[in-house]
């Protein structure tokens, strides 16, 4: 069970002026640091924001102006870096990529906002989880151009098309989005998960890469592409708008078919 | 403590670090401390390109480029360094391109190559087009596949390792390099990393401005560590202001949109870089182009409601080219001002953007510990670096260059000097001990003064008094409202006391860096009564090659976060290139 508690505002001294405009939203979000914690608990935040304002602005002015303990990663803001992968309302959202008035409730009912870790990794401190099984996936997928033989003085030559081929899978950021939206990734860790599977997919489809085939027989494996299970959760959550479930059925006919 | 010993130790894993670590890590026992995961820098955020003059789509050559790297830097910048930049260039494209960077391509399959600000062909005839680039996410590209490149190569990471001190060991022949001392977020304890050579690759200092396209975790941490070993910094008067930032948010839109043709217009529509920049308009450098936007909303021509910004309007290139070519910028529009690109213009002002200055460097990176000498074994590389060769204005895409050209040339030395030594030199005695003070003060009860109070007190004055423009009165102000901050920073007090990822803590030290560097910022542009690149006084219009045709070199004299500043100057190294007035 996870207790709920009420944090009053202020713990932190004089809140800064409400701008014009602001709204009061409750943000619950689920906090946890084993330091001090047995288990996880719920804590909500009643804090003025603009409808314009980004997810992250909110956690940031708990943590500046309520709560300093509140611990989560970020770093660019706008949703290049990766850094903010978090469950938003129950979805994988970035969240410098949320605004505010996207989530509003209509009329006057106060709006509530929750907030917890990605799931299927372990909770390191509140939002913030250990991203090492995510990126043990990834690294094992071999992911970086593979070629034989000697390089050519220039550089490849590849074609528009070909070039165009894989151009969905290197808008990944490696946020976790994806992979922790996974439900089979929830229950069986062991799982590449989509983040890896898109990111062997982008160089699988590469015209100037010769790794296919060894990329491929790593997933092939049990734990490869065959666990998914085309739920689109992947898709559905990837903050660039890739084709999550798109390029793991590539891969799939890839191994099929055996030509990519 | 924990104690670690290497041959050579990188500090930061963005583009220049991890460039760095790949030629060192083939050489020498290598390892990466960085504050963040190695994906996360903010060198993913660069859009544009990386120009180099491989004339695949028109006649180039790289002797243009160190021109127009100079003229762009307003003549401070050392020609030598942007000779080895330009020409290295080449390279360093076709390098990233063989790890695998999948550059957009022309129809005969070759790299393609689009026009940026101020490159232009045959010394300043018309724009040329010279940007290599990936969509508008060459930087995104460009951290991918270095990061790739690491993972193949095995390179030995330690991810949120925040280093605060490096060890100098003094010796008969002056200080060595010997170490870095990291604190590691996750524990809360701290590591003392024993090396040979020392890479700093930690990057900017943004978050001393308000309005700025750099990320939350850029606070300038290596610069600040070096200074407050009593080691100089360089030239840190000069910062660009992007010219299009989202108005009022910051986040960058690449110029590559207006390599592309986007326009810039007022509030009557007018294109009003024709007034300003004739020849090459809208692509003129960036310093120009923020300088013009700025005074057209100060004489009342600026767009919206306030008037407070122009706009990009990149109607005309129609949905294919935003969608194929830009579709990155398209989607900041669309979702944090709600704006369109492919139907009405984007609301843009100038933002904070980058350091031309910082921890001086001569060519292979070696760290100067004044005008003539290095400090053997420190090397730096990057935005945190200074070489120079962005001089007053960087040109847009070179700053992608410099991490690639600089970042190998740092590793390689790095790697080679170590090689060099048979032994490590001695760590000072208690290596750790001023960090572990450092923690210690920080998480003690000292005071009530709140972190984000006063950083966003420092980055108010930043952005109303040391941006675009500059005067010795708003300057005083802004000296004046950072030392009364400084004495406020050391009552603060830090909320969370745990050892566990303890951001709370991060976020104090890291305001203590931006402090210190916002000082020497605005020490540095009281100084120069002249204007220069991205230094404009309008209390000194002109440019003033008689007293300051020189690099600013910024000494820090004596302990603690008060203490004063030792102003020298160093020489800029020319070679083929007379000072010609800059017109574009």
């Amino acid at each position: 069970m996870t207790a709920t508690t009420e944090t009053a505002a202020g713990s932190r001294g004089a809140q800064p002026p409400v701008p014009d405009g602001a709204v009061t939203v409750t943000v619950k979000i689920r906090r946890f640091n084993p330091e001090f914690d047995d288990e996880p608990r719920w804590d909500s935040f009643d804090i003025p924001a603009l409808p314009s304002d980004r997810v992250l602005n909110l956690l940031h002015y708990i943590k500046w102006y309520v709560d300093g303990t509140l611990t989560f990663r970020r770093s660019c803001a706008h949703g290049i870096c990766g850094s903010d992968a978090m469950r938003i309302n129950g979805v994988n959202r970035l969240a410098c990529k949320v605004l505010l008035k996207d989530l509003l409730q209509k009329g006057d009912k106060q709006t509530t906002i929750t907030i917890e870790p990605i799931k299927g990794l372990p909770v390191n401190k509140d939002l913030l989880v250990d991203m090492e099984p995510f990126f043990e996936a990834f690294r094992a997928v071999k992911p970086y151009l593979v070629t034989y033989g000697n390089e050519p003085t220039r550089e490849r030559i590849q074609s528009v098309a070909d070039r165009e081929r894989f151009d969905d899978t290197t808008k990944c950021i490696l946020c976790a989005c994806c992979t922790t939206s996974c439900p089979v990734y929830w229950t069986e860790g062991s799982y590449f998960g989509p983040a890896a599977i898109v990111n062997a997919h982008r160089f699988i489809f590469d015209s100037r890469d010769e790794g296919a085939e060894e990329r491929l027989d790593i997933l092939n494996d049990v734990d490869g592409v065959w666990r998914c299970r085309t739920t689109f959760n992947c898709t559905d959550a990837c903050p660039r708008g890739i084709q999550v479930t798109k390029a793991i059925q590539e891969v799939k006919r890839a191994l099929l078919f055996k030509r990519v | 403590m924990q104690f670690h010993k290497y041959d050579v130790v990188i500090i930061g894993a963005g583009g220049a670090g991890m460039r760095a670590a790949i030629e060192s890590g083939q050489r020498a026992r290598t390892a990466v401390l960085t504050k963040l995961y190695p994906t996360r820098s903010h060198t993913g955020a660069a859009q544009g390109g990386m120009c180099a003059a491989l004339a695949n789509v028109e006649e180039d050559n790289w002797e243009w480029h160190t021109f127009d790297t100079i003229k762009g830097g307003d003549y401070l910048v050392d020609q030598d360094a942007a000779e080895i930049m330009a020409k290295e260039a080449i390279d360093a494209v076709l390098d990233l391109e063989k790890m695998g960077l999948p550059f957009n391509r022309t129809p005969e399959g070759k790299i393609d190559q689009r026009r940026f600000g101020g490159h232009t062909r045959n010394h300043g005839e018309a724009a040329v087009r010279r940007a290599c680039y990936a969509a508008d996410r060459t930087g995104h590209m460009i951290l991918q596949t270095l990061y790739q490149n690491c993972v193949k190569h095995g390179i030995e990471f330690f991810n949120e390792f925040y280093v605060l001190d490096i060890c100098l060991t003094e010796t008969e022949n002056g200080p060595v390099c010997t170490g870095a001392v990291a604190y590691e977020l996750a524990t809360g304890e701290i590591h003392v990393f024993q090396a040979k050579s020392v890479v700093f690759a930690t990057g900017g200092f943004g978050k001393v401005f308000k309005t700025t396209s750099n990320a939350h975790t850029l606070t300038g941490d290596g610069m600040g560590i070096v200074f407050r070993k009593g080691l100089p910094l360089e030239d840190m008067e000069f910062y660009q202001f992007h010219p299009t930032g989202l108005a009022g948010l910051g986040i960058l839109l690449t110029e590559g949109a207006r390599g592309e043709g986007a326009i810039l217009r007022n509030a009557s529509g007018e294109r009003f870089m024709e007034r300003y920049a004739p020849t090459i308009k809208d692509l003129a450098p960036r310093d120009i182009v923020a300088r013009s936007m700025a005074l057209e909303v100060l004489e009342g021509r600026g767009a919206g409601p306030n008037k407070d910004y122009v706009l990009l309007d990149c109607t005309h290139l129609g949905a294919e080219v935003l969608e194929t070519k830009l579709p990155d910028i398209t989607e900041f529009a669309r979702t944090y001002l709600a704006v369109d690109p492919v139907v009405e213009p984007v609301p843009v002002y100038p933002t904070a953007h980058y350091a031309m200055g910082g921890i001086p460097t001569n060519i292979h990176g070696e760290v100067l510990r004044d005008n003539d000498n290095v400090v053997p074994g420190l090397y730096a590389a990057g935005e945190c670096a200074c070489v120079s060769v962005h001089g007053a204005n960087r040109l847009g895409t070179n700053s992608l260059l410099d991490i690639n050209v600089f970042g190998r040339r740092a590793g390689i030395a790095a790697a080679e000097y170590a090689l060099s030594r048979d032994e490590h030199v001695d760590l000072p005695p208690n290596p750790a001990a001023s960090v572990e003070a450092q923690v210690a003060l920080a998480l003690s009860e000292h005071g009530q003064e709140r972190v984000a109070d006063i950083r966003t007190e420092l980055q108010a004055t930043m952005d109303a008094n040391a941006s675009v423009y500059r005067t010795e009165d708003t300057l005083k102000q802004a000296l004046h409202d950072v030392q009364a901050l400084k004495e406020r920073y050391a009552h603060i007090s830090v909320q969370d006391k745990g050892k566990r990822f303890n951001t709370d803590l991060l976020e104090a030290v890291e305001l203590g860096f931006l402090l210190e560097l916002a000082e020497v910022l605005v020490v540095g542009a009281l100084a120069r009564k002249e204007s220069r690149g991205g230094h404009a006084r309008e209390d000194y219009p002109n440019r003033d090659d008689t007293n300051f045709m020189r690099h600013s070199m910024f000494y820090k004299q004596g302990d603690g976060l008060a203490a004063d500043i030792r102003l020298d100057y160093k020489p800029v190294t020319f070679t083929r290139y007379k000072p010609m007035e800059r017109k574009y």
